[in-house]
């Protein structure tokens, strides 16, 4: 009797390593805005590979804190980090998909098609154009009745990639905004009222007459928010979509550390204000099963990713950058070595 | 023997349990310190009265945000305050007797709502009413006023404010209604049988007495107000500006470290954010230590 019981207790530890063993499982933390499409992923990933892996969307900036003190095995970020800032970290970061940045309007009785120009965009957000009325705009949307009615700017309180990207084009085309106010997750605004993600400044826009705001290409879409058509560097005016998107990444010069927006591309149909979204990974990694992981999954999201991807509103990486990233793989080293 | 035994433990376990309140708090004072050490360090005094918030060139200074604090609780206990203690008169000297329960419990489950469906309510109904109706009308009649001044965009001080005085309605109208139903009978009594009205009952005899509760439930709403986080947010606007017409947008302590703590990246952003709380702290302190020392005892001694 009593050996039984020793036998079973030891048939469950032995059980329970065995199942340890077999499970390797991948922790990750950090950005919001890719979050439904990771989840996503990661759930095909599991049903194909057996393989869990564990996404805690707590925002970029703990996204960085946690992989920069090693409590995640990978890190998510919108916002790039830039080549000296990965080096000093020990990080490669590398891009998983891109997403678009749309301008948002609630103009009475104009539905969809207010065109804009760079210029105009970065003019508002300094505070200079005060009204819908302005000369500026009026001039380029001669078959819409603009109302005279003054703008009410609104953009993102809380720190955001979308943010960051808005930024980072404001700061590209105006170089008055790029002295006063620079790019990040979260600036010092010229002018405006915040709202709390795309949800608050969606709601600010839809509730104030003759506001003006950014969100994601994705939250946009699926709340039916009309947006406007931006004058690209071509000069066409381009709405945003998966394919302006994707016509923009295809002429962007990708530098080797990702260190990059994707806005005011050249290309006649490229879309303007976008960006990509990342990982973080440690350079030097400690568990080699877990390395080997990471890289499965990354290639595997590069291979059978693409389709969910669109579904959800976000763009695909072109072969090109792909390639990149995967040699930037290489990188990853196991106790000095290269890995595979 | 044993009885005793029982007595000292129990003894024991209280005492375990308010010290572990008062260790948590020092915990925490001690945490807010070391944090905002870096932010002290790098901006002295000048945190206290500059309207700086940079984070791209990390420079960060807390005034917009204290004001914002202070003025939308001092609007939303101007407005809540009086509400709460005429809900709290009706509940306990006015109303028939199968109403009481009814209307307690419906005052008790307004405080039970989560802070992010008032928060809700406040964007997508109270701010288009005030931008479209309470603003122009205030801007109108009353717009000789600082206060009422400018274009109302909907989000702001005000609505915060009133948000925030619909929030704290249920602590203070409870606590007060709790507090004047201590009042004893017998005071009731005599004051009507001195030949006394109900109205004058209720305001010489029992709200005399029972004055000093009623500050102190104020007082926790006025905590709760200060500390709000969810529900301002979503209506201050959060634009780090300081104004003195309620109808524009603004900050409070709180609602700033909402929007960036997660996303604070700069060591700097970081301490600067925990400074603001160690700023909330001390005014929560003082706002209650204040009251407790100065207003009530004062009542109380008469």
């Amino acid at each position: 009797m009593f050996l039984r019981k020793k036998f079973s207790i030891s048939l469950i530890f032995i059980f329970l390593l065995v199942s340890t063993l077999a499970q390797v499982s991948l922790t990750g933390a950090g950005a919001t805005f890719p979050y439904p499409l990771y989840s996503r992923w990661f759930f095909d990933f599991e049903k194909e590979t057996k393989i869990k892996i564990n996404y805690q969307a707590i925002g970029s900036g703990a996204g960085i804190q946690q992989i920069k003190a090693g409590t995640v095995d990978f890190g998510a970020t919108d916002a790039p980090l830039t080549g000296k800032e990965q080096e000093e970290s020990g990080l490669i970061m590398i891009p998983t998909v891109a997403g678009a940045v749309t301008i948002i309007y609630n103009l009475p009785g104009i539905g969809k098609g207010l065109k804009l120009t760079r210029d105009i965009i970065a003019d508002i957000y300094l505070g200079k154009i005060k009204s819908w009325n302005d000369p500026k705009i009026i001039s380029i949307n001669k078959d819409l009745k603009i109302p005279n009615i003054p703008i009410t700017v609104v953009r993102r309180s809380d720190g955001s990639g979308t943010t960051a990207i808005f930024t980072a084009f404001l700061s590209s085309v105006s170089s008055e905004w790029k002295e006063k106010v620079g790019a990040g997750t979260s600036v010092n605004w010229p002018i405006g009222i915040g709202g709390r993600g795309n949800a608050g400044v969606a709601g600010y826009v839809q509730n104030t007459v003759g506001a003006i705001g950014y969100v994601e290409l994705a939250y946009a879409e699926q709340n039916n928010i009309s947006y406007a058509q931006i004058k690209n560097k071509f000069g066409n005016y381009v709405y945003p979509s998966i394919d302006s998107v994707k016509s923009a990444m295809n002429l962007f010069k990708i530098p080797q550390d990702f260190y990059v927006y994707i806005v005011d591309a050249i290309g006649r149909e490229s879309y303007p204000i976008a960006g990509f979204t990342f990982l973080l990974l440690r350079k030097e990694q400690t568990d080699l099963e877990k390395a080997k992981t990471l890289i499965r999954l990354i290639k595997w999201v590069y291979e059978k990713g693409d389709k969910s991807a669109e579904e959800l509103l976000y763009v695909p990486l072109p072969e090109k950058i792909k390639k990149l990233a995967i040699n930037k793989l290489k990188e990853l080293k196991y106790q000095g070595k290269a890995i595979e | 023997m044993k009885r005793d035994l029982g007595e000292k433990i129990f003894k024991g376990l209280t005492f375990i349990s308010s010290i572990l309140i008062l260790i948590s708090v020092a915990f925490i004072f001690y945490e807010l310190i070391i944090g905002s050490l870096p932010s002290i360090k790098a901006f002295g005094w000048k945190f206290l009265i500059e309207s700086i918030w940079d984070p791209i060139a990390e420079r960060f200074s807390a005034l917009p945000s204290i004001y914002g604090t202070i003025i939308t609780s001092i609007i939303a206990l101007i407005i809540g305050f009086p509400i709460s203690i005429g809900i709290a008169i009706f509940i306990s000297e006015i109303c028939p007797y199968y109403l009481r329960q009814p209307l307690s419990f419906i005052i008790e489950l307004l405080g039970a709502i989560p802070s992010i469906i008032y928060g809700m309510w406040g964007l997508f109904t109270l701010a288009p009413i005030i931008q479209l109706k309470i603003g122009p009308f205030l801007n109108k009649y009353l717009g000789f006023l600082p206060f009422f001044q400018g274009y109302p965009l909907g989000v702001g001080y005000l609505t915060a404010g009133i948000v925030l005085a619909i929030m704290i309605i249920p602590t203070i109208s409870s606590i007060s209604r709790e507090i004047i139903m201590l009042v004893p009978k017998e005071q009731r009594e005599g004051a009507l049988a001195l030949g006394m009205t109900k109205w004058e009952m209720i305001s010489k005899v029992v709200l005399g007495n029972a004055k000093g509760g009623i500050i102190a439930g104020g007082m926790l709403g006025l905590g709760r107000a200060l500390g709000e986080t969810m529900a301002v947010t979503m209506v201050i606007g959060n634009a780090p500006n300081i104004s003195i017409s309620l109808f524009s947008p603004g900050y409070t302590i709180s609602s700033t470290i909402a929007n960036e703590f997660t996303e604070a990246v700069g060591k700097l952003h970081l301490s600067s954010l925990i400074e603001l709380a160690l700023i909330l702290f001390f005014i929560t302190f003082f706002t209650i230590a204040f009251t407790r020392y100065f207003i009530i005892k004062r009542i109380e001694k008469r």
